[in-house]
C-alpha cells in the first residue's frame, strides 16, 4: 500500500516538473522564434548597421534601426522624469504626510486604475494632450513630450502603489527613534524612512520603466512615428515597438526578417536594463 | 468562501448570457475568409454585411492585415480571397487576380487650408522634406506637417510609385498605419498634408487637385487625374462555391453601380491600362 | 554657500509638505481625470442594446456585442490553458521540491517571461501560432498567445498564495495518514484558493485590457466568432480601431466606458477577495 502510493507520488512529482517546466519552456522557445526569425538578417547586413544606422528604409535594404533605439530610451527617461516624481511625491505624501482616512481612501482606487487598459490612455492622449501640444508649443503635437507624458502618467499607478508598501513596510521604531531625536518629519523621512525603503522604491521605478518601454498601442497613438532622430521634445519619434507594430501587418520577405530584428534588440536592451536595475537595487540595499 | 463561490457563479453567468448566443451560429453552413489590403477593407466590410443579409447561411469573414498579409494568406491558404490595393510583385504572379475597382489617390489638406492645387512636382518637394512651408506655397506661414502611410503599405508604394519616382520620402514625415488614422490626424491639423485612398476622403478633409484637376470620377475615367490603382481581389485557383459567389456579388450591378457614391470607379469603366 | 544658506527645519518641512502636496494633488487630479472623462462621454452611450447589438458599418452603427464575445472567448481560452500551468508549476516549486538551481531556474524564467513587452508575445504567437501552426488569425491562436503572457502572474500569485498556508496544515493532514498529493488537494489548495482566484481575476483584467498581442494573433474581424477557429475582434482592438480611424467618437467612448467598468469590477473583486484572504491568514 505504501509502495504504490509512493509510485503514484513519483508520478505526480514528474508531471508537475513538466508542468512547471513550462514558464522556463514558453520563454525558451520564445527566444528561440524570435531570435531564429531575427538573427539571420542581422548577420547578412552586419549588426553595426542595426546599432548604428540611421536609415530606416526597408524596401531599399536599409534598415537602420539607431532613431527607433534612442527613441524608445528618450520616451522611457521622459515617461520616468514625469512618472517617479510625481509617483514618489504621491507615496510620500499619503503615507507620511496624510491623515489615515485619505490614504486608506486613495490607494485602492489608485490600485483600480492600474488596471485601465493602455489603449484608454493613448486615446485621451491623443484627443487631449496633442492639440494642447499643437497650440501652445507648436509642432504637430504627436512627439516625444506627447509619448512622455502619456507613458509617465501611465505608469503612475504602479510606481505609487509599489511605493506605498515600501514606505509602509518600514517599521515604525525607526520614525518614533528618529522624531524622539528632535527630527522633523520631513528629516525623518529623507533621512530614515526613504533609505530604508530603498529597495522597494527602486523595485516600483523599475516596474514601471519595464511598463514604459515595452508599451506599444499607446505610443503609436500620440508619438507620431517619424523614423527620424527627434531634433527636439517637440518632433515625433518612432520606439523599437510601434516599429514592430505599425509595419508588421505588411511586412514581408527581408522587410519582416527586419522586424523581428528589432523585437531581438528590444529583447536584448529590456535584459540590460532589468539587470542593471536589479543591480542597482541590489547595491543600494547592502548599503 | 460564499463569496468566492458567489463570484464564480456570476462570472459564469455572465459568461453564458454571452456565450450562448453565439453558439447559435455554428448554424452556419459555409465560412470564407477575405484577408488584406486595409484600404479595401472596409468596402469589403460594407459588402460582405449586404452579401450575408442576403444569404442566411454564409459567413464572410473579412479581415485586415494589408496586402502583403492579404496576399501570403491567399498563398497559404488562410484565406479564400486576398485583397490587394497594389500590384503584384513577381514572385507573387501565380495567383488569379480579378480587378473589382479603380481607386484614385488623393492628396488631402484641412479643409482651412487656403491652399487648393498642387503641381505633382510640389507634391513631390513637400514629401521629400524639401518644400517644408506653406509659404512656399502661396499658402499660411506655417511649418508643413507631412503624414505617410507605413513601410510596405500598398497606398504608400503607391504614392512613391506615382508621385515620388526614385526620390525619397522625408524621414521626418509623421507614420501612420492605416488610411483612417491618415484622414483622422489631417483633419485635426490645420498645417498637415498627406494621402489617401480617394473612396475614404468625407468631409473632414479637403483634397487638392493635381495640376489644376480635381480627383472627381470623370477625371480619373479619362486619365486626367493621374494618380489611381487598382483594388484586387485575389485567389489561389479559379475561385469556386461561395467565393465565387461572393465575387460575382462584388462585379455585379448592384454593387458596382454603387461604386461612384463611395468615392471608387467601377471596374468595367477603365479598360486598357490599368495605370496612368 | 549652500551650507550657510540652510533653511530652518520647521520652514523646510512646510515647504516640502505644499510641495509634495501639490504633486499629489496634480497625480490624483490627471487620473481621476481620466476616469472622469471615460465615464461622462461613455455613459450615456451605454444601454442593453449597446451591449447586446452587433456592430454595424465598421462600428459607427450598433452596438458592441460581438467583441464581448470575442474577448470573453479569448479570455476564457487564455485562463483554460494557463491557470493547470501556472497553478501546477506553483505546486511543484512549493510542495514538491526543495530550493535549489532547479526552482531559481524556473523562478528566473517566470520573472524574465513577465518582463517580455506583450508586442513580442504577439511577435512570436503570429509566427508559432498563426503562421507554422496554422491556426490562421483566431480565437485559438489569441488565447494561446495570452495564455503565455499571464502565466507569470499566475505562477507568482499562486506561489505566494500557497506558501501562506500555515506548515501546521500540512503536518496535520501528514500525522492522518495522507500522502503528499492528497494533503495538495484536499489541503493546501482549498484554503489557497482565494489567492489562486485573486491571480486568475488579475489574468483576466490583463487579457482583456491587451491589445497589442491580441491583434497580431487574433485578428481583427468584426463578425461574431462562429467558433475558436475564426477571427475575432476584442473590445480593446475595437477601441484602439474605432477611436484610432475616428470611425465614430460616441461608439469609441462607450467601449472605452465599457472595458473600463469591466477592469474596474475585477480589480474591485480581487481587492475584495485580497483583504478577506489577508485577513484570515494574519489571524491563523
Amino acid at each position: 500500500m505504501a509502495r504504490h502510493k509512493s509510485g503514484g507520488d513519483r508520478l505526480i512529482r514528474l508531471s508537475l516538473l513538466l508542468v512547471a517546466l513550462s514558464a522556463i519552456s514558453v520563454l525558451a522557445i520564445i527566444t528561440i522564434f524570435i531570435f531564429e526569425q531575427g538573427l539571420p538578417i542581422m548577420a547578412k547586413y552586419g549588426l553595426k548597421n542595426f546599432l548604428l544606422g540611421q536609415d530606416w528604409f526597408p524596401s531599399e535594404q536599409s534598415f537602420g534601426l539607431l532613431p527607433m533605439i534612442v527613441g524608445s530610451l528618450l520616451v522611457t527617461l521622459g515617461a520616468l522624469v514625469i512618472g517617479v516624481p510625481l509617483g514618489l511625491a504621491s507615496a510620500i505624501f499619503l503615507t507620511e504626510f496624510s491623515n489615515r482616512r485619505l490614504s486608506g481612501f486613495l490607494k485602492p482606487v489608485i490600485e483600480l486604475l492600474a488596471g485601465i487598459p493602455s489603449v484608454v490612455y493613448g486615446f485621451l492622449g491623443l484627443m487631449f494632450l496633442v492639440p494642447f501640444i499643437r497650440k501652445n508649443f507648436g509642432g504637430p503635437g504627436l512627439s516625444v513630450l506627447a509619448a512622455s507624458i502619456i507613458l509617465g502618467i501611465m505608469i503612475l499607478p504602479t510606481i505609487i502603489s509599489i511605493a506605498i508598501d515600501a514606505i509602509r513596510a518600514v517599521p515604525d521604531s525607526y520614525r518614533e527613534g528618529s522624531i524622539a531625536l528632535g527630527a522633523t518629519r520631513w528629516q525623518t523621512v529623507r533621512m530614515v524612512v526613504l533609505p530604508a525603503a530603498r529597495s522597494g522604491l527602486v523595485a516600483g521605478i523599475i516596474l514601471g520603466m519595464g511598463r514604459a518601454i515595452g508599451e506599444t498601442m499607446a505610443v503609436i497613438m500620440v508619438a507620431g512615428n517619424a523614423a527620424d532622430l527627434p531634433g527636439s521634445l517637440l518632433a515625433p519619434v518612432r520606439t523599437l515597438t510601434s516599429n514592430i507594430a505599425l509595419e508588421m501587418a505588411y511586412a514581408s520577405g527581408e522587410h519582416r526578417q527586419a522586424l523581428f530584428a528589432t523585437g531581438v534588440i528590444l529583447f536584448v536592451i529590456i535584459m540590460i536594463l532589468n539587470f542593471l536595475a536589479n543591480l542597482a537595487a541590489r547595491k543600494q540595499f547592502r548599503k | 468562501m460564499s463569496s468566492l463561490n458567489l463570484t464564480i457563479w456570476l462570472l459564469l453567468l455572465v459568461f453564458c448570457f454571452f456565450a450562448f448566443p453565439a453558439c447559435r451560429s455554428h448554424s452556419v453552413s459555409s465560412e470564407i475568409v477575405v484577408a488584406g489590403s486595409t484600404s479595401i477593407q472596409p468596402f469589403a466590410d460594407e459588402w460582405a454585411e449586404l452579401f450575408m443579409s442576403k444569404n442566411n447561411k454564409v459567413n464572410i469573414n473579412v479581415q485586415g492585415g494589408g496586402s502583403s498579409a492579404g496576399i501570403m494568406a491567399v498563398k497559404e491558404g488562410s484565406a479564400n480571397i486576398g485583397m490587394s490595393s497594389r500590384e503584384l510583385k513577381e514572385d507573387e504572379r501565380d495567383l488569379k487576380e480579378i480587378i473589382i475597382a479603380y481607386d484614385g489617390l488623393a492628396i488631402i489638406v484641412h479643409p482651412a487650408n487656403p491652399v487648393n492645387s498642387l503641381a505633382i512636382d510640389q507634391v513631390q518637394s513637400i514629401f521629400a522634406g524639401e518644400i517644408t512651408s506653406w509659404k512656399m506655397l502661396n499658402g499660411l506661414d506655417q511649418n508643413i506637417t507631412v503624414v505617410v502611410r507605413e513601410e510596405g503599405s500598398g497606398t504608400r508604394g503607391a504614392f512613391q510609385e506615382m508621385v515620388m519616382g526614385p526620390r525619397r520620402i522625408s524621414k521626418k514625415a509623421i507614420v501612420e498605419d492605416s488610411n483612417g488614422v491618415v484622414r483622422e490626424i489631417v483633419s485635426r491639423d490645420e498645417n498637415s498634408i498627406g494621402f489617401i485612398s480617394l473612396g475614404l476622403v468625407n468631409d473632414q478633409v479637403k483634397p487638392v487637385a493635381l495640376d489644376g484637376v480635381k480627383p472627381t470620377e470623370e477625371a480619373i475615367v479619362h486619365n486626367n487625374y493621374r494618380l489611381r490603382r487598382p483594388f484586387l481581389f485575389l485567389s489561389r485557383q479559379e475561385p469556386q462555391g461561395l467565393a465565387k459567389e461572393f465575387i460575382d456579388f462584388v462585379l455585379s450591378a448592384e454593387i458596382q453601380s454603387r461604386l461612384p457614391q463611395e468615392g471608387l470607379i467601377p471596374a468595367q469603366k477603365i479598360t486598357g491600362d490599368r495605370r496612368f | 554657500m549652500k551650507e550657510k544658506f540652510r533653511l530652518q527645519p520647521r520652514a523646510e518641512q512646510k515647504i516640502v509638505q505644499v510641495f509634495l502636496y501639490f504633486l499629489t494633488s496634480v497625480a490624483v487630479l490627471v487620473l481621476f481625470f481620466i476616469l472622469a472623462v471615460i465615464l461622462k462621454n461613455g455613459l450615456p452611450q451605454l444601454s442593453l442594446e449597446f451591449l447586446t447589438k452587433n456592430p454595424a458599418h465598421m462600428g459607427r452603427e450598433g452596438g458592441i456585442f460581438s467583441t464581448v464575445v470575442a474577448t470573453i472567448y479569448l479570455t476564457f481560452i487564455a485562463l483554460l490553458v494557463a491557470t493547470p500551468l501556472g497553478v501546477g508549476t506553483a505546486i511543484y516549486l512549493t510542495e514538491y521540491t526543495f530550493e535549489g538551481t532547479v526552482t531559481r531556474i524556473i523562478r528566473f524564467g517566470a520573472e524574465c517571461l513577465a518582463g517580455i513587452p506583450s508586442i513580442i508575445f504577439g511577435l512570436f504567437g503570429f509566427i508559432l501560432f498563426v503562421n507554422k501552426l496554422k491556426f490562421g488569425w483566431s480565437i485559438l491562436s489569441g488565447g494561446l498567445t495570452l495564455a503565455f503572457m499571464v502565466l507569470p502572474t499566475i505562477i507568482r500569485t499562486s506561489e505566494e498564495a500557497i506558501k501562506s498556508v500555515p506548515a501546521a496544515y500540512r503536518l496535520v493532514s501528514y500525522s492522518l495518514g495522507s500522502t503528499r498529493w492528497q494533503t495538495v488537494t484536499k489541503v493546501v489548495l482549498p484554503s489557497a484558493a482565494p489567492g489562486i482566484v485573486t491571480g486568475v481575476i488579475l489574468s483576466i483584467g490583463r487579457s482583456i485590457g491587451e491589445t497589442a498581442a491580441v491583434i497580431f494573433t487574433a485578428g481583427s474581424a468584426l463578425h461574431l466568432p462562429s467558433s475558436i477557429f475564426s477571427s475575432a475582434r476584442t473590445m480593446s482592438v475595437h477601441f484602439y480601431i474605432l477611436a484610432r480611424e475616428g470611425i465614430s467618437m460616441p461608439k469609441a467612448y462607450g467601449t472605452a466606458a465599457v472595458l473600463v467598468i469591466a477592469i474596474l469590477l475585477i480589480n474591485i473583486i480581487t481587492y475584495y477577495l485580497m483583504g478577506k484572504y489577508i485577513g484570515r491568514s494574519s489571524r491563523s
